[in-house]
């Protein structure tokens, strides 16, 4: 099977004379990385030095869930289910839970996930959960997952994916007007 | 002032100047890496990563020297040492300017002025094989054995190669004081057509004999494309495998001496020594004063030239196989080498001089 059109065909023929010295070779190889250090140089090299500059990422980076609340800030959330299935790594887990009538500012259908976790080592960061939800509730957003020292941290649970009612998030800037539209 | 008083003060700048080079050398080596591979480098201590061989070196100092535990203690110590002792000392025979006139005296400024500067550089060179074979054998490390009879058997075939590409300069000059063969890269003409002054260097003479030599000189100082001794991949570093703290310091900082100390030989032999363009009008206008110290600055730009080149190729050149490297030195630089004799042997025959 053919990937790209870079490869090459190896042959085992008879070197030339011009192969055969070498050192055409050589300055062909000295005179590229010549090329590169000058350019170097004069342009400086093509990086960002990380902890002073970050480097910018795409506006549809997928980084860490956020599980979203509606205009009244009530959790979107229904505990469906329909993301866990859609997770191709199966990293999401969730326990369904019946909303009583006193809770009814805080979610916003019948039922919700009384727990809600998430593996962040096994996510993939596909955005197959964001896709599969029905009620637009979960979300993956611009932020980076934190580092951990031990594997267990890095279940997210609803402490962490939830957004804190006074601390919205906002996702529209990485949506298409489509996505935008479909928001229920 | 004293001749020996001079000579003191020599030996010292001599010393201090091979130290700092060889220090800066290891940030240069980074640096050129760094913009040939789109990189920046060491940039965090001080302006450019300028204090980076500081602390490089402090680093050394404060890291655990450790000995393996049957290792053959004497000469686990005499090994780096040797090295850098060795690379250190060639130094000596080497025109590094024209000369000063202090009160009156006129100072040479070569440390020691042997007749036989060219064959002294070479002894010492194949002694500074016993450095890396001894730290090799010492440790008691497979890896670090088959390091250092790579290196020797290294040395010892681009000897060869060096020795007679040597030859044919020697026998233009006539002579194997390096003083005398930089003094006659000075005047006369290019080729017999041109008049230059301080232009007439032995590469525009003995090309060949300068490409032998500069692979040999590679090869000779362990540097890539010749680095099979040390040879990170397959030999983990090769016969500095077990060393550590200032000792690995001293072996990595006598590599880097030891090339400077090439490419300044290299420089008194093929590129007119400390000979610049101008020099005899200089000294006629200015001074012998400011010949001197210009000849100094050529010199050692020069010599700066050569390391930068030498980095260059590390950076560009993959590694020889070892086969490959034998092939090399036996059949293809030893036979060039008689060639290049043969055919200086017969202009010189012809033409006279």
């Amino acid at each position: 099977m053919k990937l790209t059109n870079r490869s090459k065909v190896v042959s085992n023929k008879e070197m030339t004379l011009a192969e055969k010295i070498y050192l055409p070779a050589i300055f062909k190889g000295m005179g590229i990385t010549l090329k590169h250090a000058v350019r170097n140089i004069v342009k400086g090299p093509p990086i960002y030095p990380y902890p002073e500059v970050d480097k910018p990422r795409a506006e549809i980076w997928r980084g860490q869930h956020v599980l979203k609340r509606d205009e009244e800030g009530r959790e979107r959330c229904t505990a469906c289910g329909l993301c866990a299935v859609a997770c191709p790594a199966e990293a999401i887990t969730m326990t369904a839970a019946e909303r009583t009538k006193d809770e009814k500012d805080l979610y916003r259908e019948e039922k919700y996930a009384s727990i809600y976790e998430i593996n962040m080592l096994r996510c993939i960061f596909c955005g197959m959960c964001e896709e599969a939800c029905p009620k637009s509730a979960i979300y993956l957003t611009d932020r980076l997952v934190d580092v951990e020292t031990n594997r267990g941290s890095f279940i997210y649970g609803k402490d962490k994916l939830v957004e804190k009612i006074n601390e919205r998030i906002d996702i529209t800037t990485r949506q298409s007007e489509k996505q935008k539209n479909a928001v229920k | 002032m004293e001749l020996i008083t001079f000579k003191l003060i020599l030996v010292l700048a001599l010393f201090l100047l091979a130290l700092t080079i060889a220090a800066y050398s290891t940030w240069a080596e980074r640096k050129v890496a760094a913009v040939m591979q789109d990189r920046i480098g060491p940039s965090k201590a001080g302006p450019f990563g300028l204090l980076q061989p500081l602390a490089d070196g402090g680093k050394f100092f404060f890291k655990e020297d450790f000995t393996p535990a049957n290792a053959e203690r004497f000469l686990f110590i005499l090994g780096p040492s040797l090295v850098m002792f060795i690379s250190l000392i060639t130094g000596a025979v080497i025109p590094w300017g024209k000369s000063l006139n202090i009160g009156g005296t006129s100072f040479d400024l070569q440390v020691a002025n042997i007749d036989v500067g060219v064959l002294y550089i070479i002894g010492m060179a194949s002694i500074g094989v016993y450095g890396i074979m001894i730290g090799g054998w010492a440790s008691n490390n497979k890896y670090s054995l088959i390091g250092a009879i790579r290196a020797s058997s290294q040395m010892i075939s681009y000897e060869l190669a060096m020795g007679l590409a040597l030859l044919s300069i020697i026998m233009m000059t006539g002579s194997l004081d390096l003083k005398v063969i930089s003094e006659s890269q000075a005047t006369g003409k290019l080729w017999g057509l041109f008049e230059l002054d301080g232009m007439n260097w032995n590469i525009f003479y003995q090309p060949l004999a300068f490409l032998v030599f500069i692979i040999a000189a590679l090869a000779e100082t362990n540097r890539h494309p010749f680095d099979l001794p040390e040879c990170e991949s397959e030999l983990v570093t090769g016969y500095s495998t077990e060393y550590s703290s200032m000792k690995l310091g001293l072996y990595m900082f006598g590599e880097y001496v030891n090339m400077f100390i090439s490419n300044a030989f290299m420089v008194a032999l093929f590129f007119g020594g400390y000979n610049f363009p101008g020099i005899e009008w200089v000294t006629q206008n200015w001074g012998e004063n400011a010949a001197g110290i210009l000849s100094i600055v050529a010199f050692l730009t020069k010599t700066i030239i050569g390391i930068l080149i030498f980095m260059w190729i590390r950076w560009t050149l993959p590694r020889f196989r070892y086969d490959q490297l034998m092939h090399l030195g036996w059949k293809t630089l030893i036979p060039l080498a008689l060639i290049n004799l043969m055919i200086t042997g017969a202009v010189i025959l012809a033409f006279g001089n």
